[in-house]
């Protein structure tokens, strides 16, 4: 572990001196994951394939550099973290601790916060919203990749609004890349912390009428002619987090026709709590409660976008939804996230045939073994 | 699963059908007084077969069970050797049939029986095309043969040219031949219908469970999707319909075409005019022999043909016109319909895995193709053509049978089993050669009243779906379709035939045959005579649809059926003009009445009452 992290040691500082700090979505790609990180890259690319994802931009990873730089807090950063002990979790937490108070209180330099403001600003007259609720998100370089699990490491701040608030909870998101578990985790798998930079996205806020994830492959059999939506109410956290059993749809991939629905009794939404400005679990109404959360065209759509989603990147995937209720329809549903799957795709599946070569024999084995009853 | 066992259900006899046996096979009771029969028969599972005999058997229209019974076993067992299974047994229970598969239960014996399988069934897969083409020569044969038989009457002094010409043979003999030899043509042709058929089910039933081992979210329509677009006979007889309609309009008499409900009044409004009569001749050309078409499943000597009732085709031509002059297209939209099979397809062996996986998806879909064709067509040829002149024939039989007074109507004579029939004939027979009354006019007219009742009492009883002691697996091709069909429905159909009052039924379940969901209001009907009375944009709700009830489909926004799976009929034409049906519920006619309005989802299969 390195003690002295000298800015050229960083890989960001090979970096173009003319990266931007600041770029939107629009500007990122599939290549761009040193610059923006994995979740900002990734939905540069889905805007780039034709997906409709809520617009935003990202304070880059040049951007976090010259506030660590700025900051003047590197070798103070590097002191606390030397000779930590990953099992530890008591002095994991107190350098934590410690490291992100630091981080929290610094002030991002003026060019930054002028960046982050003017963009921000762009956001809200491009949403015809004053102040557009954002979601404020990390994105680190090494999250969502194939093979490297970071996701939920870092954190996300939704229903964010305002300059100032936004800027503060860059700083927050900038220091979660500190928090116990990701230096631990770190430290677990060998990757030196200075190898690993941070960048932060601030999305538009879907004000999600309903909301959930779908899985461009059957994530109990591993059939890959489905897509499986998850939706409920509101926000997509009571989905994801498990919080309810969400209604259920099997849509056929090639014919786009909803096979199987399981309409579930949801308990609880979460939604924007419209006196504090921030996110909120609510109980949905009982005459709401068994009714179907999205309808028959918007899952149609959908199965269209994971299908796109899919086929953009050439393996199933697993994405994040929202649409918007302030939105007309047909053009009110977002891809807020989309990354590849990997349990089944890990998996290669085969269905026995290889031992059998021709039409004949396969049908002779098969009136051998017969059907099972069932 | 547990079902009764047969032989406690046959103890129950139906009050006053007692003797019931007699009008059936003997082979086909189950039995009490042979140990080992009766052992065999406790330790076999027995199936209902719903899918063929909706209905209890007339005693006649057994035939046709004993003759698939012969043909489907001998083919399996003793032709092409399939290795685990021999034929399919039979029994019947107050008029219903029940069938099971025979096992081979000795692996060894499984073991020698694969060879033959390979080299026999291999050489029809291999020169699959060449056998059918000679399969269509003997088939036609066997029904010009057919169409040829004569059925006497008997005369009361022969001809002079018995005498001058030295023939030697008298007209009564020559019915008794005749006889035999109409119901030989019968089992000849059942021979035929069966060389193809369980090897083109074999092809089409692994092909399916490939891919749905593949892919097992896949909704069966999708697979038989897959096979569809090739041209099949089941189409050409609605064509003929549908060209007429469109010559009717070139000529310009589709006003009179249109002018009545009933064929003799259409005919004699065309015979008073020239271009009339070019439409008339047209239409005779196209009877035959497109309108030997059945417009049931042919099964049965209820199910009648358009010939029998030229009012059907009719309604149908006047359906048609009324489409042309909307201005809408009447042909069959299969450009489309080719471009959806080949997108789907392509896009399903896309995502296929792994290049064995790919191969052998390939081989067998290529393998399902080129038995489809034959898996249709001998439908036409056999149940509609062959079987819709064989009932007329027998029907002829019968007024012979009339005019000795052994029987009152025609229509008694399916009462009689077709040995009976022979033994009544040489009664007949025997007593115009003697010059007395045959015996048979008065045991026959009250044998026939009473076995009338005890068909009533059949009808009344409900067969269950099951006897016996369920296998753990089934390997005899048939009995899979079969199978496939009444298995994922029992349970369906159980848990709506328990509930008593059918009016408290919202919501009934079946195959997912064709996609889409749409509401509307039901016409419920039993014959194709009924489906004259369908209105434009109603919901069709009948116990199955046969070819000759296309024309229906130009009308209708959906379709429900009791009998049938995703290769039925009513599936295959609802998928092609793109409109949802449901199929196989089991119930449907008994519970929907004309006039409800129904949602009908094609995706999943669901039926909803939603007002009544």
């Amino acid at each position: 572990m390195g003690s002295v992290i000298s800015a050229a040691a960083l890989p960001w500082a090979a970096l173009d001196s003319v990266a931007p700090k600041v770029c939107s979505f629009e500007e990122c790609g599939k290549d761009s994951v040193q610059l923006v990180g994995g979740k900002c890259a990734s939905l540069g690319e889905l805007i780039n394939a034709g997906v409709r994802v809520p617009p935003g931009f990202a304070l880059t990873t040049r951007g976090y550099a010259q506030f660590m730089r700025e900051a003047g807090i590197q070798a103070e950063v590097a002191g606390l973290l030397d000779g930590l002990d990953h099992e530890d979790m008591d002095k994991l937490e107190e350098a934590s601790h410690a490291i992100r108070e630091m981080i929290e209180s610094r002030p991002l330099p003026i060019e930054l916060e002028d960046l982050i403001a003017e963009a921000y600003r762009k956001l809200s007259v491009r949403c015809y919203l004053p102040a557009v609720p954002v979601a404020v998100r990390s994105s680190a370089t090494a999250e969502d990749l194939p093979g490297a699990s970071f996701a939920g490491q870092q954190d996300t701040y939704l229903w964010i609004r305002g300059v100032d608030d936004v800027i503060h909870h860059v700083r927050r998101c900038i220091s979660s890349l500190y928090s116990g578990r990701a230096i631990a985790y770190r430290m677990k798998m060998g990757f030196p912390h200075e190898q690993v930079a941070i960048s932060v996205g601030i999305q538009k806020m879907a004000n999600a009428y309903t909301a959930g994830v779908m899985f461009t492959v059957h994530p109990a059999t591993g059939d890959r002619s489905v897509i499986v939506i998850d939706a409920n109410f509101g926000f997509g956290e009571s989905v994801v987090s498990g919080e309810v059993t969400p209604d259920n749809f099997v849509v056929n991939k090639i014919t786009l026709d909803i096979i199987e629905r399981t309409i579930s009794t949801k308990e609880i939404c979460h939604t924007v709590d419209l006196k504090t400005q921030k996110s909120i679990a609510l109980p949905v109404p009982a005459e709401r409660q068994n009714i179907q959360s999205i309808t028959d065209d918007e899952i149609g759509e959908l199965a269209l976008m994971a299908k796109k989603i899919e086929k953009h990147y050439g393996r199933p995937m697993d994405i994040e939804w929202a649409i918007d209720k302030n939105l007309p329809a047909g053009g009110n549903i977002f891809i807020l996230q989309a990354r590849p799957e990997t349990i089944w795709s890990n998996r290669q599946r085969t269905t026995g045939a290889a031992s059998s070569t021709s039409a004949m024999d396969y049908i002779v084995s098969s009136l051998l073994t017969g059907k099972r009853l069932t | 699963m547990k079902f009764p066992v047969p032989h406690d259900i046959k103890a129950k006899t139906i009050p006053g059908t007692e003797g019931w046996e007699r009008m059936y096979p003997y082979q086909y009771q189950f039995v009490t007084d042979d140990p080992q029969r009766n052992q065999y028969e406790k330790d076999t599972f027995w199936f209902y077969d719903g899918l063929h005999y909706p209905e209890p058997l007339y005693p006649f229209d057994t035939i046709w069970d004993e003759a698939w019974y012969l043909a489907l076993s001998q083919f399996n067992n003793r032709i092409f050797q399939v290795p685990p299974v021999r034929g399919v047994d039979h029994r019947i229970i107050n008029g219903y049939v029940y069938i099971s598969p025979v096992p081979v239960k000795d692996p060894a014996e499984i073991g020698e029986r694969v060879p033959n399988f390979m080299e026999r069934a291999g050489f029809y897969y291999k020169n699959w095309d060449a056998l059918e083409a000679k399969w269509k020569v003997k088939m036609e044969a066997t029904i010009a043969e057919l169409e040829a038989l004569e059925i006497p009457r008997l005369p009361d002094i022969e001809p002079l040219s018995v005498v001058t010409e030295g023939i030697g043979e008298s007209t009564g003999y020559h019915l008794l031949k005749n006889y035999d030899d109409l119901i030989n043509l019968g089992i000849k042709c059942w021979q035929y219908h069966f060389e193809f058929l369980n090897l083109g089910y074999a092809a089409y039933v692994f092909f399916m469970d490939f891919t749905q081992k593949l892919f097992p979210s896949i909704p069966l329509q999708r697979i038989t999707q897959m096979v569809s677009g090739i041209d099949v006979l089941m189409f050409r007889s609605d064509d003929e319909l549908k060209a007429l309609a469109k010559q009717a309009v070139t000529l310009e008499v589709d006003d009179i075409v249109t002018a009545h409900r009933d064929w003799a009044d259409v005919k004699a409004a065309l015979a008073k005019h020239r271009q009339g009569n070019a439409w008339l001749a047209a239409f005779e050309k196209a009877r035959y022999p497109w309108f030997n078409i059945s417009s049931g499943t042919g099964w049965f000597h209820t199910d009648r043909s358009w010939n029998d009732n030229l009012n059907i085709p009719l309604d149908g031509i006047q359906t048609y016109i009324g489409k042309l002059r909307e201005g809408v297209s009447i042909d069959r939209p299969m450009e489309a319909v080719r471009a959806e099979r080949d997108r789907i397809t392509a896009e399903y062996r896309e995502l296929i895995d792994s290049d064995e996986d790919r191969k052998q998806f390939d081989e067998l879909l290529g393998c399902a193709k080129t038995v489809f064709p034959y898996v249709e067509n001998h439908l036409f040829y056999v149940e509609h053509w062959f079987h819709s002149v064989f009932w007329n024939k027998i029907r002829e039989v019968a007024a012979v049978m009339k005019e000795h007074g052994m029987i009152a109507d025609v229509e008694d004579i399916w009462y009689l089993r077709r040995d009976e029939i022979k033994q009544a004939l040489w009664d007949v027979v025997t007593a115009w050669a003697t010059g007395v009354t045959p015996r048979g006019t008065t045991t026959w007219p009250a044998e026939i009243e009473w076995r009338k009742g005890v068909m009533q009492k059949f009808r009344e009883w409900n067969p269950p779906p099951a006897i016996g002691v369920a296998p753990e697996v089934i390997q005899e091709p048939f009995t899979i379709v079969l199978w496939g069909v009444t298995n994922n429905s029992l349970a369906d159909w159980a848990a709506v035939q328990d509930i008593g009052d059918p009016d408290s039924i919202t919501e009934l379940k079946g195959f997912a045959a064709s996609p889409g969901t749409v509401e509307g209001r039901a016409r419920v009907c039993r014959s194709a005579e009924d489906i004259r009375d369908l209105q434009e944009g109603e919901i069709l709700v009948a116990p199955t649809t046969s070819p000759s009830w296309a024309p229906a489909f130009a009308k209708i926004k959906a379709c429900v059926t009791d009998v049938g799976g995703v290769m039925s009929h009513a599936a295959i034409v609802c998928r092609e003009y793109g409109m949802p049906a449901v199929v196989g519920t089991g119930v449907s006619t008994r519970v929907i009445r004309t006039g409800m309005t129904l949602r009908v989802d094609g995706s999943s299969g669901v039926i909803s009452i939603i007002t009544a």
